[in-house]
């Protein structure tokens, strides 16, 4: 079957007609309506703006070297810290998960040809060059200063035109996020293949419909706010203003109400990812399915219903306090759900030992310290004493490096061959994957021990008492910025000169595997069937094959 | 040759678990000294939590790894696991075992916030005798936030306390402002000091403002922080239990010499603050800037 939509090689071939057989090398710089090459220009978008805010946060640990402020000038170090935030979350994290990993597969989870709303899809991702633009102009201003979380009076009396094309930054990524949640829904809802009910859904499909239900809920509220910023800052109002009658606190509600649910949208794509991952390369059903798709949506819920813990030691009444603490210990319980659900997945299994797993469970292992923390943070009496301390730094370190960007590498190791059509180098992946994991608990471990003895975060100088450990903490730093270096060479390297993949290297169950590597640029010449679920390994018969045929491999 | 029983190995690990989680929580040095009453509530309570987490931390980590080596791909081997699926009296048990553990820590937190006084600031206000007011700038602007709350005097509704039971009257109050990038502290009978100086064993209440953007008043060793806000006054309540020099720190990022603003609040003996007193007193009578002249009667 299939000879006339045999993939050509990304490079080679001739200049096709309408429509072409393959993108060329320039289309990636293109609007392009192909949500592949969206996610693709996610991913690498991404991943520039991943190195660049490391960069900050190595000149930001070199600082910390010494107790005294000598090596950058104190206002480029607010400027780095609040730009290294501000990057790893909206430029980071958030662009490769949902855009990047969102855009590329759930249509090919789902057995469709695109996202519902193709051209929305690629307004949204161009939205995302203009705010990095942007932020690297702010730094002529002098970059904004005021942290990634911009509380006024701070913010609005600081580098104010840095802190206004900051506000414009991040209303132009949450109104990218808002126009893909948007039309995740909409594709989830629409687009799948008739064959495919809902409980054959990959988990990463219902970890981006509760994503995405959340960004629409959230993000207006946090465009209200920065808004009312820019107001503040540009047109003379008074919203923040305490001296004219303003009030800070308000602004802090309206931050966390979005705020709070970003560290969602920035983990719930990740956990869909561990529940795509750990299945393959453990070559076992995910250990409950439904568990871990309704503990998506109660997350999700909950979390909307956190976001005071932030403000336990500002201007919150006691039985806020209370009301949150309690509500925050909840979300432990489903988040809870889903890692039994992947531990238990690898009981049984026959565990391969590839860098996608090797990441995956580096994130099991990570995530489950940085849960236990979360839990210790979010009751009111010892937030009281560690709440804007390296301990904070630490916890949410954990649970965003060792879980969100643990979880990203998984996906790119993972995913890698279907994007490119070609495998990663395994050896240069596991150097990196050691790397990572000793580098991250060297920085992040000792940061617990900083905040419970006293040492708040966002310090350019801090008491010398505390020099020992954040000497540890740099090296930790330095570490994980060389673990970068074996990755980039895998990338480009594999990229260019990789073995060929075959369709389904991985031996996977789910769609996006039944079409050849990279797909063809609709997708499928004619759309899959979907005859079982995404994760039944061990129930198949693979005397006639695997189930799914694979015209790439045949060709190649 | 005999098999050791797998419930032996269990009870063995469960023990080993528990030993390792108790020691880790409640003997390791985590913590700067206590020098407030609140300090020791708030340790205690951390360290059952990390002792819960500790055991917690062993058994997910554990079976990470054990699973991990003992379920590796055996060279050759190309065919699947088992089919598992799920098992629902198992997950009952993970999702019940750590919701009841959530609520249980989730009642003793507002018991542990009670003790603390978290439920007090500002809430007895015939009884706090204000020796001093807030500075003068924030108290004037302090009420016009929430419509609802206007109709009362300018009193501090956000805080922490001491425990409500034994509160009585405040024997210190010090008023607290902070500002970029200092604090300052103002006492009665007009002593200005840029440090905080008290005397042990008696109950202070700390009337805290700021006078351009957000800092935070954080003794690490009394395990107390309070946000102060401009426009927005709040209140500290605590009693030192520990004569010492301890560091005031101020935790909100408040510009780019954040990481400088710090101070000391020593705790005196009651004999070393009445002379801190005396002394402070007669140095600063003749006010000679008009700043000081606002808090001189
Ligand atoms: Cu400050």
């Amino acid at each position: 079957m299939a000879q006339t939509q045999v993939p050509v090689a990304p490079h080679g071939g001739s200049p096709a007609p309408h429509p072409p057989q393959a993108w060329k090398w320039y289309d990636y710089f293109t609007f392009n309506i192909d949500h592949k090459v969206i996610g693709i220009q996610y991913l690498v978008f991404s991943f520039f703006a991943y190195l660049v805010g490391g960069l900050m946060a190595v000149a930001l640990r070199t600082e910390l070297l010494t107790p005294d402020p000598d090596f950058i000038d104190p206002t480029l170090y607010n400027a780095f810290l609040t730009n290294h935030g501000t990057i790893m979350i909206f430029f980071w994290v958030v662009p490769a998960a949902i855009g990047g990993f969102g855009n590329y597969l759930v249509p090919l989870m789902i057995g469709a040809r695109d996202m519902a709303f193709p051209r929305l899809n690629a307004l949204a991702f161009w939205l995302n060059p203009p705010a990095a633009a942007l932020l690297v102009a702010s730094f002529f201003y002098g970059g904004a200063q005021s942290g990634w979380t911009a509380y006024p009076p701070l913010s609005l009396i600081t580098a104010k035109t840095a802190q206004s094309m900051w506000v414009l930054a991040i209303v132009l990524v949450g109104t990218s996020s808002i126009l893909g949640a948007l039309n995740f829904i909409v594709t989830l809802l629409k687009m799948r293949v008739p064959s495919q009910r809902w409980d054959q859904l990959p988990l990463f499909c219902w970890a981006m419909f509760a994503t995405s239900a959340l960004a629409l809920v959230s993000t207006p509220v946090l465009a209200v706010g920065l808004g009312l910023l820019l107001f503040d800052l540009n047109f003379g109002t008074s919203f923040f203003k305490p001296d004219a009658g303003g009030n800070v606190i308000i602004y802090q509600h309206l931050f966390w109400f979005y705020s709070h649910p970003a560290v969602y949208l920035m983990i719930l794509p990740i956990f869909g990812i561990m529940s795509e991952v750990i299945p393959v390369h453990a070559r076992k059903p995910i250990f409950g399915y439904k568990a871990i798709a309704y503990s998506s949506l109660a997350i999700c819920l909950v979390g909307l219903f956190v976001w005071v813990h932030h403000m336990f030691t500002s201007g919150t009444p006691p039985w806020m306090r209370m009301f949150f603490t309690v509500s925050t210990l909840i979300v432990a319980v489903p988040t809870g759900v889903k890692i039994f659900g992947w531990v238990a997945t690898l009981w049984g299994g026959k565990i391969r030992y590839t860098s996608a797993m090797l990441f995956a469970v580096g994130l099991l292992a990570m995530f489950v310290l940085g849960g236990i923390s979360g839990v210790t943070l979010g009751t009111a009496p010892v937030d009281i004493h560690v709440h804007d301390t390296y301990y904070v730094v630490a916890h949410f370190h954990y649970v965003l490096f060792g879980g969100s960007v643990f979880g990203l590498f998984a996906g790119i190791y993972h995913w890698f061959p279907k994007i490119t059509g070609r495998m990663v180098n395994e050896p240069l992946g596991k150097l990196h994957f050691v790397m990572t994991f000793i580098g991250a608990n060297l920085t992040f471990l000792p940061m617990h021990e900083l905040g419970l003895q006293g040492m708040p975060r966002r310090v350019a100088l801090y008491d010398p008492q505390f020099v020992d450990l954040n000497r540890l903490c740099t090296y930790g730093a330095y570490l994980l910025a060389l673990s970068t270096v074996p990755f980039m060479i895998n990338m480009v390297w594999s990229w260019i000169a990789g073995p060929k993949a075959s369709g389904n290297p991985w031996n996977a169950l789910t769609l996006e595997w039944t079409t050849a590597s990279p797909p063809l640029i609709e997708n499928w010449e004619v759309l899959p069937v979907v005859t079982h679920g995404p994760y039944d390994y061990g129930m198949l018969d693979y005397t006639n094959g695997r189930p799914y045929t694979e015209p790439a491999e045949q060709e190649a | 040759m005999q098999q050791v029983p797998v419930s032996l190995l269990t009870l063995v690990a469960g023990v080993l678990v528990t030993l390792v989680s108790l020691w880790v929580g409640q003997a390791t040095p985590l913590f700067p000294e206590q020098a407030s009453e609140q300090a020791p509530l708030v340790d205690n309570f951390f360290r059952l939590m990390l002792t819960i987490g500790t055991a917690l931390f062993i058994m997910v980590e554990g079976a990470i790894v054990i699973f991990m080596v003992k379920f590796r791909q055996k060279p050759g081997d190309e065919t699947d696991g088992e089919p598992l699926e799920g098992n629902l009296s198992l997950e009952a048990f993970w999702t019940l075992v750590p919701a009841i553990i959530v609520i249980i820590l989730g009642v003793y937190s507002v018991q542990v916030y009670t003790e603390m006084g978290g439920f007090a600031p500002g809430g007895l206000p015939e009884m706090a005798h204000h020796h001093t007011h807030p500075a003068p700038t924030v108290e004037m602007v302090a009420h016009q936030e929430g419509a609802g709350m206007s109709a009362m005097p300018p009193q501090a509704k956000y805080g922490i306390g001491a425990n409500p039971s034994e509160r009585g009257p405040a024997d210190l109050t010090v008023s607290v402002s902070g500002m970029q990038y200092a604090w300052i502290f103002n006492y009665p009978d007009g002593i200005i000091s840029g440090e905080l100086h008290v005397p042990v064993g008696k109950r202070v209440q700390l009337n805290i403002s700021a006078l351009d953007v957000i800092h935070s008043f954080w003794v690490p060793q009394f395990r107390l922080k309070q946000d102060a806000i401009p426009g927005q006054p709040t209140e500290l309540f605590f009693v030192a239990t520990r004569v010492g020099d301890y560091p005031v720190v101020c935790a909100e990022l408040c510009g780019a010499y954040h990481g400088g603003m710090r101070t000391r609040a020593v705790v005196h003996t009651e004999e070393d603050f009445e002379r801190w007193v005396s002394e402070n007193r007669i140095a600063q009578a003749p006010p000679d800037s008009e700043g000081l002249a606002i808090h001189l009667h």
